[in-house]
Order: structure tokens, then C-alpha cells, then sequence
């Protein structure tokens, strides 16, 4: 797998008229998995979005190597296609090798992806960024919605993925039965 | 570049052309365009000449009400679903996806308008050398509306209300195009026809850049 890494230093993040943290600065490189925590409305989501280059950082900067496959609450699936077909879509796009992450998706790919319930979204966000190849992966509270089953499997397949080299950061107000997982609070950098 | 293009184009093009879920796509802007052809003799009465004096003009009013149709399904529910803030993490520059936009929207509502014209040509009776000149006119006039209607349609992504908004946008936007499209049928009018392919041009060029802007001043 390609080298990546992401290197942030020193963000502040402003939504509207109000600063949510500022002083933030975060490593990840191949192998590594940063855990985002903290609350609803601390703005996990908003430096998902600055990490991937989306969102400006209100101060500080970020640097990223390497391809970034990002999952949040859009699915980027058209939702009136069968999902075999939605995610045929991204692949004609990447032509990547998918990685051989099982989210028990095969039966459901004749179903268009607007009937998909919420865990099936998550587990097809999941898998879209899993056979996206690319080797950096922004998670959004990828366990929101997933019974305990795929929990443990989606947790699994990001524990997978790391060990082959790639680098995972992961924004989740869940705690993660991952091992060797960097934590960061954001409530330790709330303004 | 091109090979990730491709897909996209070809993903732009079935979806403006059938709609999603065998709704909206193509169909719906032909009919309408037919249907205020097909209302105006019923408006004005049968007098030949004066629909022929006038015909021209309604053709292209018909073609702009058409054009505003599809607006608030060109961009905002991929916007909206993070299509194009997936496009954006692999390197896709919205300018690129808006070219390619503007060329399916075209593909998928000038090219029918074009087809159709001559039977709102035939309700308006219109004589083919006029006839032909509005085709001319349509050729180089709907690349303009397509392009115009790509750029409001990523500038009021987002907002509410944006596809009533996004009418009232087009409309006066639209006014040089009508201008001359209208106006290159009138005896002595093919200058019309240099200066409706100016305005598209102008409007082509600007397109991909200004909504390009919006898209990523949306995300803030």
C-alpha cells in the first residue's frame, strides 16, 4: 500500500460566530488510528471535514500524503440505482483493488440503495471507501446505526486495513474496541 | 484525467436524460416546450401571418421556460447526497465537473428542443427558411441556456426556496440569448445569429468557473 500520512498542526475551527477548539494538532502515518472523541457539537464532524481538506481550518494547517477515502452521513451512493451498481460507479472512478473487507453486502446488491436501512448505509459507506484503495481513511462515527455483529466486524476490517499499512482516523462518540488506538479529547481544546 | 471524467459524464448524461427513478429527466422540458407552442395559436387565433410574425419569438420564450425546468435537480441533490465532495477528495476540480455538466444538460435538453422544433415550427406556421433559422439559432443558443442554467443551478445548491430562486435568476440572465435568438429571425436579422453564438460562448466560458465558486463556497 502507498505511504500516507497526516500531519495537522495547531487547528482552530470556527462554525459561525463561535470558535469550537482551537490549538489541535494531530499525527497519523501508516499503521496508526487517531480516535476523535468528545461529544455532540464539538466538532468531530467539522475537523473530519478540515482533515480531508473540505472545510478551511480557521487557523493552523493540515498536511496529508497519500489518497483519502472519506465516509460521513452522505452516502455518495445514487440512491435510485441498485447498490451493486452505486458502487460499480466509484470503482470506474478509482480502479483501485478493492480490499477484501466482507461488510455482508452480496445480498443486497440487486437492492436499490434508497431502501437500504441505516446500518446497511453505514456498511455500504464502509465498503465504498474500502474498495476505494485509497490508503487514508476519514470515519465519520462509522459504528452509528450497526448492530453488534458488524460492530465487531467494521471494527475488524479498520484494524485490517491498518495492519496492511494504511492509516485510520475515526471521529465516534462510541468508545472503540480497537487496540492501540491514539485517543484525542476534543474537549481538551474547547475554546 | 479524461479516464476519470468518462464515468462521471456518462453517470451526468443517463440521469439527466431518463431522471432518477423514470422521473423528471428529458421528457418533462420537451413536452412543456410543445405545450406553450401548441397553447399560443389557441391564445392569439388562427391568423397565419400573425403567427408567423410571432412564432419565432415564442419559440424562443418556450425554449428558455424549458431551460428553467430541470434547475433544481442539475446539481443540488448531488451536492446534497456529497457526490461532489467525494469528487473533490480525488482530485476532480468542480470546474471539471461543471464542464461536464453543462455538456450533458445540453445533450439532454438542447438536443430534444432541436428535434422539436419543427413541430412547434408547424404549429406556429412557420415557413422553412424560418424553420431553419431557428434550428441555427437553437444550436447556438441552447449551449448558452444549458450553460447558464448549470451556473445558477450550483449557485442556489443548498438554498431554500432555491428552485423558485433559481428561475427568477435565469431569467434575466437569459434575456441576451432571447434577444438575439429572437431577433436573428426577423428580415435582415442573421447578424442575430453571430451575436446569440457570442453571448453562448461568453456564457460557456463563465459557466464552469462561477459555479465551480459556488460549490466551494457552499461548503463553508
Amino acid at each position: 500500500m502507498q505511504e500516507c500520512g497526516l500531519v495537522a498542526t495547531d487547528i482552530a475551527c470556527r462554525r459561525g460566530d463561535r470558535i469550537l477548539f482551537r490549538g489541535l494538532s494531530l499525527s497519523v502515518r501508516s499503521g496508526g488510528i487517531v480516535h476523535l472523541a468528545g461529544p455532540n457539537g464539538i466538532g468531530k464532524s467539522s475537523l473530519i471535514r478540515i482533515l480531508a481538506g473540505l472545510l478551511r481550518p480557521y487557523a493552523g494547517m493540515v498536511e496529508r500524503t497519500g489518497g483519502i477515502a472519506l465516509a460521513d452521513e452522505r452516502l455518495a451512493l445514487d440512491g435510485h440505482q441498485p447498490l451493486a451498481q452505486a458502487l460499480a460507479f466509484w470503482q470506474r472512478i478509482d480502479r483501485a483493488e478493492p480490499e477484501q473487507a466482507d461488510f455482508g453486502l452480496a445480498d443486497l446488491l440487486d437492492v436499490p440503495v434508497r431502501y437500504l436501512s441505516t446500518g446497511q448505509r453505514k456498511r455500504a459507506a464502509l465498503a465504498r471507501v474500502a474498495a476505494s484503495g485509497a490508503p487514508l481513511w476519514l470515519l465519520d462515527e462509522p459504528l452509528n446505526g450497526l448492530d453488534t455483529y458488524w460492530t465487531e466486524q467494521a471494527q475488524a476490517a479498520i484494524d485490517a486495513h491498518c495492519r496492511a499499512g494504511g492509516a485510520v482516523v475515526i471521529a465516534s462518540h462510541q468508545p472503540l474496541a480497537l487496540e492501540a488506538v491514539d485517543e484525542i479529547k476534543l474537549l481538551d481544546f474547547q475554546v | 484525467m479524461i479516464r476519470k471524467l468518462w464515468p462521471i459524464f456518462t453517470r451526468d448524461l443517463a440521469l439527466l436524460t431518463r431522471g432518477a427513478q423514470g422521473r423528471g429527466g428529458a421528457v418533462l422540458p420537451l413536452l412543456f416546450f410543445l405545450a406553450v407552442a401548441m397553447l399560443f395559436p389557441f391564445a392569439v387565433g388562427p391568423d397565419a401571418r400573425l403567427l408567423a410574425r410571432t412564432g419565432a419569438g415564442v419559440i424562443w420564450v418556450a425554449a428558455l421556460l424549458a431551460a428553467i425546468l430541470p434547475l433544481d435537480r442539475l446539481v443540488e441533490p448531488d451536492v446534497e447526497a456529497g457526490l461532489f465532495d467525494q469528487w473533490a477528495l480525488r482530485g476532480i476540480s468542480e470546474e471539471a465537473l461543471l464542464a461536464v455538466r453543462v455538456l450533458a444538460h445540453w445533450l439532454s435538453f438542447g438536443v430534444p428542443l432541436m428535434l422539436a422544433a419543427p413541430l412547434s415550427a408547424g404549429l406556429l406556421s412557420l415557413d422553412a427558411q424560418q424553420l431553419w433559422t431557428v434550428e441555427l439559432g437553437l444550436l447556438l443558443g441552447t449551449p448558452g441556456l444549458a450553460a447558464i442554467g448549470v451556473t445558477i443551478a450550483a449557485l442556489t445548491a443548498g438554498m431554500r426556496a432555491g428552485a423558485a430562486l433559481g428561475g427568477l435568476l435565469a431569467i434575466p440572465m437569459a434575456v441576451p440569448l432571447l434577444i438575439f435568438g429572437a431577433g436573428s429571425l426577423q428580415p435582415d436579422g442573421e447578424g442575430g445569429l453571430a451575436l446569440l453564438a457570442a453571448c453562448s460562448l461568453v456564457a460557456l466560458a463563465v459557466a464552469p468557473f462561477a459555479g465551480g465558486a459556488a460549490i466551494r463556497a457552499g461548503r463553508e
